[in-house]
């Protein structure tokens, strides 16, 4: 019985549960939903839950878990012999699932009755053939080994599965069953439902920090990888970026890293005063109805993909500054080569994060309590006055948290630097030549023919790895200067 | 103390500072206060008495136009202080509100030192020409707050780190040190616990010697411990003005004495 059947009938079960439950609990209370502890709803909430949430968890738990306990059951049972010099163990496996999942579809389509593909023979029938008539395409002749294995991991699979199928119908009939015994009118199924809701809201909580955990960890064991191919010494402090395939490549973190803070930079000091000031501008001199078309209009800004921002950078901005500052330029100098620079891209960031800066910026200068301004204002200060010197100081840490958290963003910034800043890894403070960060290298390395077991692929993990540090790094110092320096207002 | 008290009052009112002439205040589409006339002496304290919403905060806030920052609000009438109005075009709001301090219901420090706080008017001002004269308007204006003694250790202290009492005797400081020429105090003892009332309460006697104290107040004792002339609010009008001792002893309106005996309110 497919996956899907099983939860469709763990379904009706807590759907049919519910109805029982409501009406044991009326039942118990001769039909007075006075008499009742709870609602009747909680009693069949009760019944349902107590049916799906333990049938539905395990199902869970099986299905994540029996591919890998039969996959590494299956590759223990293939012999060396049967690897060929090319390949590995993981190509075999691959090879296994194949011709397994070949084989149900044979009997599937009826191609094949089912005692006819328990008993193949490799050296007997053509099963290369007869697997491209239902359309599972294979590299090459089934060995006996491969089949064999095959074999096995079918009757594994299809024990497994007739295992879960019975251990979560049974789970779900016994939870049913003990629940509906337990229905009365004094039990406090209000309660018991309160308490199985928060469960539930724990558990999606701690999947995103699990999902989290996961994907350090993920990068940390890549990363390990790639130092054990390559110096780490070199990836640190060396300072050349140089990827070939002969085996002899200079990869240091160094000139990325300079890139990715140049560039930054530049977006910081286009985003932070415009985004500041139209923050200002918002929530302290613009009057409601100017406030609410325009705060909606700067936040569109932030809801533009950034693809089309490098567009952006690459067909406007790029080409302007190069009307400017490159060959037969307006300045008649020959400062810029081409469109992509360092420039081109920190601008185009900037003009991102604005939205991002001016909309946290806009909500600390709201929160600054109207009592602080009236005292200025009461003193004879002018408006601006009060917002330098008074609602300014007492915004200021959680402006400098907003301003970490955009540096973060722009330290992450992909598709921007990728169209916009150009490809060449190199030190230099000339903001008219073209850099490169170190999200375009991660992008570069991992795409086209790559093979995962070169340090010109694995560097990509150990450079995400140090993005992630990097950008973790400044948020957890954003988040403590912001409640450090927050102000107490009571 | 209420004998005491009554023995000032009889202080000429002949000098007036403000004069307000039918007055209206419209927020939107409520009629706030309705043709208020009153004349508020010169180095006494007057009293706003009358029940919430009655308008006495609302008309406080005209005689420094605070109710400039409010978008909805339409003042109509005349006020003129020392004869000139503060309405009209030629006048700034905030030359006037120098001129015309204000105390707030909540203490409201700045979140800054102790002495930033007391300096920020006249720096905004550029009442000192140097450091020691700034800190001795500082110096001074604490003195005049009767905080002074309290303080003067920690000058460098954030103000918010005062106790209640202290920090609205620090915003009183700070009001007083743009040397305004009237105080307009919004309800405020209502955030302090009885000992810090009495202390500013204390205050605001010794501050009638140099200013025109208009206060605001929900506390009929208080206002009859402080002021020398009482104003009664009700509805948006004013019901009766005249010496604190009469209108508390012997008020000619009806709606007056119900409010003082506690019959409305």
């Amino acid at each position: 019985m497919p996956t899907l059947w099983l939860v469709v009938s763990v379904l009706v079960l807590a759907a049919i549960g519910y109805v029982l439950g409501r009406k044991r609990a009326l039942q118990s209370a001769n039909g007075n939903i006075r008499e009742l502890h709870s609602l009747p709803i909680y009693y069949g909430l009760n019944v349902a839950f107590a049916a799906l949430l333990p049938a539905l968890g395990v199902l869970i738990l099986w299905l994540l878990a029996q591919p890998m306990i039969i996959d590494s059951t299956v590759s223990g049972m293939v012999p060396h012999e049967a690897i060929p010099e090319e390949t590995t163990l993981g190509l075999v496996m691959s090879d296994v699932r194949r011709v397994a999942s070949g084989l149900d579809a044979a009997v599937e389509q009826g191609v094949m009755t089912l005692a006819e593909s328990h008993s193949l023979r490799a050296e007997a029938a053509d099963i290369r053939a007869r697997l491209g008539e239902v359309g599972v395409a294979l590299g090459a002749e089934v060995k006996a080994e491969v089949l064999q294995a095959a074999q096995s991991y079918r009757r594994m699979t299809a024990t497994g599965t007739h295992a879960m199928t019975l251990v979560v119908a049974l789970l779900a009939v016994t939870g049913l069953a003990i629940a509906y015994a337990r229905t009365h009118k004094d039990f406090r199924a209000r309660n018991v439902v309160e308490r199985g809701i928060l469960v539930l809201l724990i558990l999606a909580a701690s999947l995103a920090i699990l999902t989290t955990i996961g994907i350090v960890f993920s990068m940390l064991f890549e990363t390990m990888n790639f130092f054990g191919l390559h110096s780490w010494k070199d990836f640190f402090f060396g300072g050349i970026w140089a990827p070939n395939f002969r085996g002899d490549s200079e990869l240091s973190i160094l000139p990325l890293l300079w890139g990715t803070l140049f560039i930054s930079f530049i977006a910081l000091l286009v985003a932070v005063p415009v985004g500041l000031f139209a923050a200002i501008y918002l929530a302290e001199y613009a009057n409601n109805a100017t406030r609410s078309f325009a705060k909606p209009l700067l936040e569109i800004l932030a809801g533009i993909p950034t693809i089309v921002y490098g567009l952006f950078a690459l067909l406007t901005i790029g080409p302007m500054l190069v009307d400017f500052f490159g060959k037969g330029g307006l300045l008649g100098v020959e400062w810029m080569a081409g469109a992509t620079s360092v420039l081109t891209a920190g601008m185009v960031m900037g003009i991102m994060l604005i939205p991002f800066v001016s909309s946290l910026s806009d909500d600390i200068i709201n929160a600054v309590p109207q009592a602080m301004r009236d005292g200025s204002l009461g003193l004879g200060a002018t408006k601006s006055e009060t917002v330098r010197q008074v609602v300014m100081p007492a915004a200021l840490p959680g402006i400098v948290g907003a301003v970490l958290l955009a540096a973060s963003r722009a330290i992450g910034e992909t598709m921007i630097v990728v169209m916009g800043a150009g490809a060449i890894a190199k030190f230099s403070l000339n903001p008219l030549e073209s850099m490169t960060t170190i999200t375009t290298r991660i992008v570069s390395q991992l795409t086209g023919d790559t093979d995962f077991a070169s340090p010109e692929t694995l560097v990509a993990f150990a450079l995400g790895l140090t993005l992630f540090v990097l950008t973790l790094g400044l948020n957890i110092l954003a988040l403590y200067i912001v409640r450090k320096y927050r102000e107490q207002y009571e | 103390m209420n004998d005491m008290a009554r023995v000032e009052r009889r202080v000429g009112t002949k000098n007036a500072k403000i004069t307000a002439r039918d007055v209206q205040v419209h927020y939107g589409d409520t009629h706030a206060i309705k043709d208020v006339n009153v004349e508020i002496g010169d180095k006494t304290v007057t009293a706003f008495i009358g029940p919430s919403g009655c308008g006495k905060s609302t008309f406080l806030r005209c005689l420094n136009r605070m109710n400039d920052t409010i978008d909805a609000c339409r003042v109509r009438g005349d006020i003129l202080l020392d004869g000139e109005d503060i309405y009209d075009k030629r006048v700034d709001p905030v030359q006037l509100r120098a001129k015309v301090g204000m105390v707030f219901q909540k203490p409201n420090p700045f979140p800054k030192s102790i002495y930033d706080n007391v300096a920020y008017g006249p720096r905004i001002h550029g009442l000192a020409r140097n450091k020691p004269e700034l800190d001795e308007i500082v110096e001074k204006s604490l003195r005049r707050a009767a905080i002074w003694n309290e303080v003067k250790d920690r000058l460098d202290a954030p103000g918010t780190g005062l106790s209640g009492g202290q920090q609205q005797r620090l915003c009183i400081a700070r009001a007083v040190a743009t040397e305004p020429e009237v105080l307009l105090m919004d309800e405020p003892c209502s955030a302090l616990d009885p000992i810090a009332t009495a202390q500013v309460e204390e205050l605001i006697d010794e501050l009638r010697q140099r200013y025109s104290v208009v206060i605001v107040t929900h506390s009929m004792q208080q206002a009859a411990r402080v002021s020398q002339k009482t104003a009664f609010f009700h509805l948006g009008n004013l019901v009766e003005f005249g010496e604190t001792g009469q209108i508390f002893t012997n008020p000619q309106d009806p709606r007056t004495e119900s409010y003082i005996t506690g019959r409305i309110g």
